[in-house]
């Protein structure tokens, strides 16, 4: 798909960081108000996605190719079972909550009904994984799709 | 039975999106009708978890008060995600189909000869 | 006299292929032939653990049934005052009984598609939907949670989709694909409809909580109607088998054998939800006007009887070879349903156990015998690359390997003796002509239209003189004759001592899904 004019363009680029904050602080936050890993992966990959309708196929394509954000995924996926394992490593069962109760990292437990987000143990740990595999795994469906009918409409097969 | 007019609404979707399922030709106009359907089982889910003057179930600085039940949100986010999977996956076979065959007429699709 | 196994192995045997499943595409990035090795090792492993605890499960059935409930998250210990129970593993003998199946198979595949599938590209994306198929297909069989089992149901529908689409060069397999995807979307999304009514009235999603809480309302009798028919649908009876000769011809040969096993899952779905979660109701019957089982067995029986007729008649007038081999699976399934519809009617006496313990055994004779056959068939397209049977002849003198298994496919699913076949038919024979004679009469003549069929293939593809065309034609691989091996050695095995499979693996099997008591004190009764 070719790309459009020159004020499209301009707004994208000033609103596309707005975009990409909200969505790492609904990913961040997911256990004190509601969102988490899915919904904040789906607002930051629809930010993407608006930079993939704005610049046209083409220019995006150069940039990034499908194969690097495969890795992505990968990776994301892997740390979300590679946490579970490490519930049973040191806990006692699968996807324990082994953080819940240090000091250092993710452990304090909360009194009052306002909590800081240092709490709740592994969650925002598998908040992140979740959200990377996310943002990959959407983007990397529509990039597909657009290279897909790019070269549908130029006639080859 | 103003309580029950969700209720209503769920079965209105899911009959709108068998029709369109049954009765178009259109391969995009089928993929349309599940995702009627699927909004349907969604909104079923999410209303069988309502108590009568409840609150959003969030926990931090909450009024205090009846909350609603929070598990069938969870089940209903599940079946979002599962659903936009299913959708990705449609729409790329969808695209390699009219490569193929230069049409979307689900009648002149999958006839055995070529 | 059991093994001693760590307790989390019911969670292992799920987790071993999801992270082999995500490990595969950064190994893939280094080299072809480590992932290939490192998918059959991850593979082999999980065959190893469900047959360790397969072991275990069977030989403490002998006194008493023995169910290994493992709990995700917290303590193992149940308390039963909060309002909800976690997320839970229970395997029973029939869990554990059709999880052996679905890792042989897979284990089968894999190794039959190092040389099969090696000329193709996008191979990493190939492995790594083959390791979520086999999580998605061992989570639905053994969870003791209804939405776990619907979550489950999704991941083995999309993975098997994106595999009965892999040859993307071919219109006919992209069609079938979405065909597959379409169907399987509306069958679990009734199947979640009828669980959300299940929830809205008992506030449980545990299959022992709910079993033990169910009373037999209007609505209670919708949720069975949907979910039996939804996972029938995918379990390919008619009339809803509309999408299995096009997903299972037009697939490649070593995913065609994975779809069998997520048939096969299905299966297990509806024999879970009439006989546990429904279970307090047929047990006891003298509560409603109309006995239960009566009504729900005499049900199924047409739709199976029905399904044989039809598998058998469609599958004389084909010339596809894997779509006539299609049909044949339709007919088998339909043999299953007929023993397990005259097990329910026919509940309390002793014909009616015999026809169950037929049903189960001819599960995993099916599975074996349709998986070689079909197997079979992608070798012959691989050395030939012709599917239709107008074409092929004389390759007997070629492929002597490949002719031998085909005789061993072609007695065992038509019901010969000394074969696997002969076993779980001879009791269905029996225990249906004491129900109705009528239904003995189809079955049987039925199975001899089978032969029939299946002496044409033979005929047609391997005698006959010798065409000019494939004179040079090879033996395929050692990999894929090792991978048809295999199932030939468990198919002969099973045809000569069938006694002994009978009493060590489908009794206890029976047992466990007859009396759901001992699945209910899981949970329930503590311990």
């Amino acid at each position: 798909m070719s790309e459009m004019s020159k004020i499209v363009r301009t707004i994208t680029s000033i609103a596309f960081p707005f975009a990409m904050i909200y969505g790492l602080y609904v990913i961040a936050h997911g256990h004190l108000t509601p969102g988490g890993g899915f919904q904040g992966g789906a607002i930051v990959a629809s930010a993407c996605v608006m930079i993939l309708v704005a610049f046209g196929s083409k220019w995006t394509l150069d940039k990034i190719k499908e194969k690097r954000l495969s890795v992505f995924e990968s990776i994301g996926a892997v740390a979300f079972i590679g946490l579970a394992f490490l519930g049973l490593i040191f806990g006692t069962v699968f996807f324990n909550n082994f953080l819940v109760g240090n000091e250092y990292l993710f452990g304090v437990i909360p009194t009052t009904g306002v909590a800081n987000i240092n709490t709740a143990g592994i969650l925002p740990l598998m908040n992140f994984a979740v959200g990377l595999k996310v943002i990959a795994g959407l983007f990397a469906i529509v990039l597909v799709m657009a290279y897909a009918t790019t070269n549908y409409k130029e006639g080859k097969k | 039975m103003i309580y029950n007019i969700p209720y209503i609404a769920v079965v209105c979707l899911i009959l709108i999106g068998l029709y369109a399922l049954v009765y178009k030709r259109n391969l995009i106009k089928m993929i349309i009708g599940i995702t009627l359907i699927q909004s349907g089982v969604n909104l079923f889910l999410i209303t069988l978890g309502y108590r009568k003057g409840s609150i959003a179930p969030i926990y931090t600085s909450s009024p205090g008060g009846i909350m609603a039940l929070p598990i069938p949100q969870a089940l209903t986010l599940t079946s979002i995600v599962i659903g936009v999977a299913v959708l990705a996956l449609m729409l790329s076979l969808v695209i390699h189909i009219y490569r193929h065959y230069g049409t979307l007429d689900v009648r002149k699709i999958g006839r055995l000869n070529k | 006299m059991s093994i001693p196994l760590p307790e989390y192995t019911p969670a292992l045997i799920i987790a071993i292929p999801l992270l082999g499943a995500f490990l595969t595409p950064l190994i893939s990035r280094i080299n072809d032939k480590l992932r290939n090795i490192f998918v059959i090792l991850v593979l082999g492993l999980n065959l190893f653990f469900v047959s360790i605890l397969a072991y275990n499960i069977f030989t403490k059935s002998a006194q008493e049934p023995y169910i290994m409930k493992y709990v995700f998250g917290g303590s193992q210990n149940i308390d039963l005052t909060l309002p909800i129970v976690r997320i839970l593993f229970e395997v029973d003998a029939m869990s554990i009984f059709m999880a052996i199946i679905a890792s042989t198979l897979m284990f089968v595949a894999v190794i039959y598609s190092w040389a099969f599938m090696k000329e193709n590209t996008g191979l990493d994306k190939y492995y790594t939907l083959m390791l979520l198929l086999t999580a998605g297909m061992l989570g639905m069989m053994l969870t003791g949670d209804l939405f776990n089992f619907f979550v489950f149901l999704e991941i083995t529908s999309i993975s098997s989709a994106a595999l009965v689409a892999f040859w993307t060069h071919k219109g006919e397999s992209v069609e079938a694909g979405f065909k597959y995807i379409l169907i399987s979307t509306i069958g679990a999304l009734f199947v979640l409809f009828a669980i959300a009514i299940l929830y809205g009235q008992y506030d449980a999603l545990n299959i022992a909580v709910l079993a033990n809480a169910i009373q037999y309302t209007f609505l209670d009798k919708i949720a069975l109607v949907l979910l039996i028919v939804a996972l029938a649908m995918k379990a390919g009876i008619v009339p809803m088998h509309m999408w299995l000769p096009d997903s299972y011809s037009r697939a490649p040969a070593t995913v065609t054998v994975a779809l069998v096993g997520a048939t096969l899952a299905s299966l297990y779905g509806v024999l879970r939800v009439i006989f546990t979660l429904y279970g307090n109701i047929l047990l006891d019957p003298a509560k409603f006007d109309i006995p239960v089982n009566i009504f729900i067995g005499w049900l199924i029986i047409p739709l199976a009887v029905i399904s044989i007729i039809v598998g058998v008649m469609m599958a004389l007038r084909q010339t596809d070879f894997k779509r006539l081999i299609a049909f044949a699976a339709v007919a088998e399934i339909g043999y299953i349903f007929l023993a397990i519809g005259t097990g329910l009617a026919a509940m309390g006496t002793e014909y009616g156990r015999t026809a169950l313990e037929g049903g189960i055994f001819h599960i995993i004779n099916d599975a074996l015998d349709v998986g070689l056959l079909f197997l079979v068939a992608g070798a012959i397209y691989y050395a030939t690359k012709e599917w239709s049977l107008n074409e092929m002849g004389g390759l007997a003198r070629n492929m002597k390997y490949t002719t031998i298994f085909f005789i061993i496919g072609l007695f065992a699913v038509a019901g010969m003796p000394p074969f696997n076949g002969f076993a779980s038919k001879l009791l269905i024979y029996e225990s249906t002509f004491q129900l109705n004679p009528i239904l003995a009469i189809v079955a049987i003549l039925c199975s001899i239209l089978l032969l029939a069929a299946f002496v044409k293939v033979f005929h047609s593809a391997f005698m006959g003189p010798k065409l000019p065309k494939f004179k040079d034609v090879k033996e395929v691989p050692k990999s894929m004759l090792f991978a048809m091996g295999i199932l030939a050695c468990i198919i002969i095995f099973f045809g000569l001592f069938p006694g002994l499979v009978l009493e060590n693996i489908v009794r206890p099997a029976v047992d466990a899904l007859l009396s759901n008591a001992q699945y209910l004190s899981m949970v329930l009764g503590g311990a």
